[in-house]
């Protein structure tokens, strides 16, 4: 309850601010260092509801390391720690009292390469919502799967074999399985680490109407190397040089008048 | 960098052929190194193909025994010369049942009773172990005293080597165990189908015998069974148990990397360091007792779990990461990961390290020489805890008998301990072969 309101007040206070949605998740002073590796320097960042946030920038930059902090992924790693706060509708995701498997079903994440378990389809959906209770009956979870499936625009596809192997499926179509798995225990927010870096051109198409869709509902974080895919799905921009963040802004005016010069640099392919 | 990439430009013209780089050379140290491999691999199944027909023809006639059809008369004469019947059960345990054999067998080849030089031949003939054979049938069965029946009494070592062509005929019949006569009755009850090979299932149920003609690997067979019961139950659980901790839960830091190579170190150990282990720990600290399969299956389960954990861990590594990551960016525990996600897919590996761990300690020997499982083992244990051998210690025993009769036995055990290897083997290639997952 005290999460809900906070996140009103914030709602508010983005309310009032501008025109723009509220914060879902802020990052501030957010540092992540490998053991003596120094990953991410000072990284403010917002993410706004119901908007898909694209992270750009040079291989290394830190743009993964930032998306893995906000579902806490780094803390399966070996020797990384992360100092700073990064806060989910206010609460500090970091702070003791959050507990991880709670933080990771409300912020779910698609990675690079399409992995779903080597199980039939319907487990594969299935799986999220059996570990968190989410399903009282059979009944209850073939609605789940059905839904995210749907969703995922990729029931149609697979209907007919719901008990077939889901690493049977095409690239795209696993990846999309991918999205299903998370949507299925219902996060609030979505993280995709280079979602479409594996894909053909079509399935990459068809990855990025669903982002563009699924926006609607969840809030999206997405990490991309393709200038294109950012442009077309997000409406914020965040470029990244460094492990720091250079700068961050409406996607619009990010592609076509950016404030810093390697921005400017990164996007017109300059370098990296 | 950009040097690499010119100088083609420049000899372009003048064609590629000029240059040497060295082709030949390469093909031809191509076509060595296939051939040494090739050479390798020849050698290799030399040794192998040597090694198994030298075990299998030494050690196929020990599957057939040869026993005599003997006209039996259960005389009560001889069984109970004083007619005490029920009064005197030890009478019956005690009665001279050899001799029943014997006088059976002299009626069938013709002999005159009276003549106590060709008397004896005949009943030498026989395996002493008819007392046991004739006992008890009558035990079981008190009405067939004063019955005649036809019994397949086992023919003694010497003559089952004789009739197996097995003994050098041409040596003087005074230094050899089976004299001339005996050849000539053996001879004779074979044309007659009286003296015949039959299969031999007491190499599968009997227990130790210093008579080659009744001993069996039975109690060994037992023994390894439990001790392979004992390792599966303590060496899986704690092998995969340790594993799984040190491969998804433990922090890579000194302590992990110490404890890494001391595991690794451990697959190493002389298998008889670890009898002696055993000796002091299990028998001299602990008290169990010696010659047990209990103590047997400690020790090699405390060989084997290096292999389990080695083998597991190797699985448990070969499990792509993005699994991992899959299952925890849903919001799975670590230890729903690992049970749910991890394990099952590394599960046709860790069945065959453990099939292969077992598979080695069934075939282990010097451990169990050090904590007195080299016994001599008549009775069947009924537990882990009563004396028994195991399959390469009964192969060991025998190994060290002079007759000609255990010669064969010997290779005949380990044609039965070499199966059980190759079925464990079989089977972890099936397991392996029907589970595994590409990815």
């Amino acid at each position: 309850m005290n999460m809900m309101s906070e996140a009103a007040v914030e709602a508010a206070v983005g309310a009032t601010a501008a025109t723009q949605p509220p914060i879902k998740m802020q990052g501030r002073l957010v540092n992540v260092s490998y053991g003596d590796n120094q990953a991410l320097f000072d990284v403010d960042l917002d993410v706004r509801l119901h908007q898909v946030t694209a992270l750009i920038g040079p291989s290394g930059c830190g743009k993964s390391t930032f998306l893995r902090c906000l579902n806490r992924m780094n803390d399966t790693i070996d020797g990384c720690r992360v100092k700073g706060s990064i806060t989910l509708d206010g609460a500090d995701i970091y702070d003791p009292s959050i507990d991880v498997v709670e933080l990771r079903a409300n912020v779910g994440m698609v990675f690079q390469k399409p992995n779903p378990f080597p199980k039939t389809i319907y487990e594969n959906v299935a799986y999220g919502p059996r570990i968190h209770g989410l399903a009282t009956g059979k009944a209850e979870m073939d609605e789940i799967v059905e839904t995210s499936l749907r969703k995922a625009g990729l029931f149609e596809e697979v209907k007919d074999r719901l008990q077939s192997a889901g690493t049977g499926l095409s690239g795209g179509q696993q990846q999309r399985l991918c999205i299903a798995r998370a949507i299925a225990v219902s996060p609030e927010v979505i993280l995709m680490d280079e979602p479409c870096s594996a894909l053909d051109p079509i399935a990459t198409a068809k990855v990025e109407e669903l982002i563009d869709e699924l926006r609607v509902n969840y809030t999206i974080v997405i990490v991309t190397h393709s200038m294109q895919q950012a442009a077309r799905v997000s409406q914020r921009t965040a470029m990244f040089h460094l492990g720091r963040l250079v700068e961050e802004g409406a996607t619009d005016k990010m592609f076509t008048n950016p404030d810093d010069q390697r921005t400017q640099d990164y996007i017109t392919g300059r370098y990296g | 960098m950009s040097d690499a990439v010119t100088p083609p430009a420049a000899v372009a013209g003048t064609g590629i052929q000029k240059r040497d780089i060295g082709i030949k050379r390469r093909y031809a140290a191509e076509r060595r190194f296939r051939a040494y491999g090739l050479i390798a691999i020849a050698l290799g199944m030399l040794f192998l193909a040597a090694l198994l027909y030298t075990v299998i023809s030494k050690g196929y006639t020990a599957f057939q025994q040869t026993a005599i059809s003997v006209p039996v008369t259960f005389s009560e004469k001889i069984i109970d010369p004083k007619g005490e019947g029920a009064q005197n059960p030890q009478g019956l345990m005690m009665a001279n049942y050899p001799v029943l054999a014997r006088n059976g067998l002299v009626k069938e080849l013709g002999i005159d009773p009276k003549n106590k030089k060709l008397v004896s031949a005949a009943g030498k003939m026989l395996s002493a172990g008819s007392r046991v054979q004739l006992r008890d049938m009558v035990l079981a069965d008190p009405s067939i005293i004063g019955k005649t029946l036809p019994v397949w009494i086992l023919a003694s070592g010497d003559v089952d080597s004789a009739f197996k062509g097995q003994v050098d005929l041409s040596v003087d019949q005074a230094r050899r165990q089976v004299d001339d006569q005996q050849i000539a009755w053996m001879n004779q009850l074979a044309k007659d189908n009286i003296l015949v090979k039959r299969f031999n299932t007491g190499l599968f149920t009997n227990g130790a015998s210093s008579r080659a003609e009744t001993a069996g690997v039975g109690v060994a067979i037992i023994g390894s069974l439990y001790m392979m019961g004992i390792v599966l139950v303590l060496a899986l659980p704690i092998g995969v148990a340790a594993s799984i901790y040190l491969e998804e839960f433990a922090p890579k830091n000194r302590w992990t990397d110490l404890i890494e190579v001391n595991i690794n170190n451990l697959a190493a150990v002389p298998s008889i360091v670890f009898g002696l282990l055993g000796l002091a720990v299990f028998i001299n600290f602990a008290g169990m007792p010696r010659s047990a399969s209990l103590v047997g299956g400690l020790v090699l389960s405390l060989m084997t779990l290096p292999t389990i954990i080695i083998a597991t861990r190797a699985a448990l590594k070969a499990v792509p990461p993005s699994i991992r990551a899959a299952a925890l960016g849903l919001g799975a525990s670590r230890t729903q990961m690992v049970f749910h996600h991890v394990l099952p897919l590394a599960a046709p590996g860790v069945m065959t390290g453990t099939i292969i761990g077992l598979a080695q300690a069934l075939g282990e020997t010097a451990p169990l020489l050090l904590i007195g499982m080299v016994a001599f083992v008549v009775g069947f244990p009924a537990s882990p805890m009563d004396p028994a051998t195991a399959l390469p210690v009964q192969i060991f025993m025998w190994a060290n008998e002079a007759e000609r009769a255990f010669v064969e036995r010997t290779s005949g055990a380990i044609i039965i301990l070499l199966g059980f290897l190759a079925v464990m083997n079989i089977t972890a290639i099936i397991l392996r072969r029907r589970f595994e997952r590409r990815w």
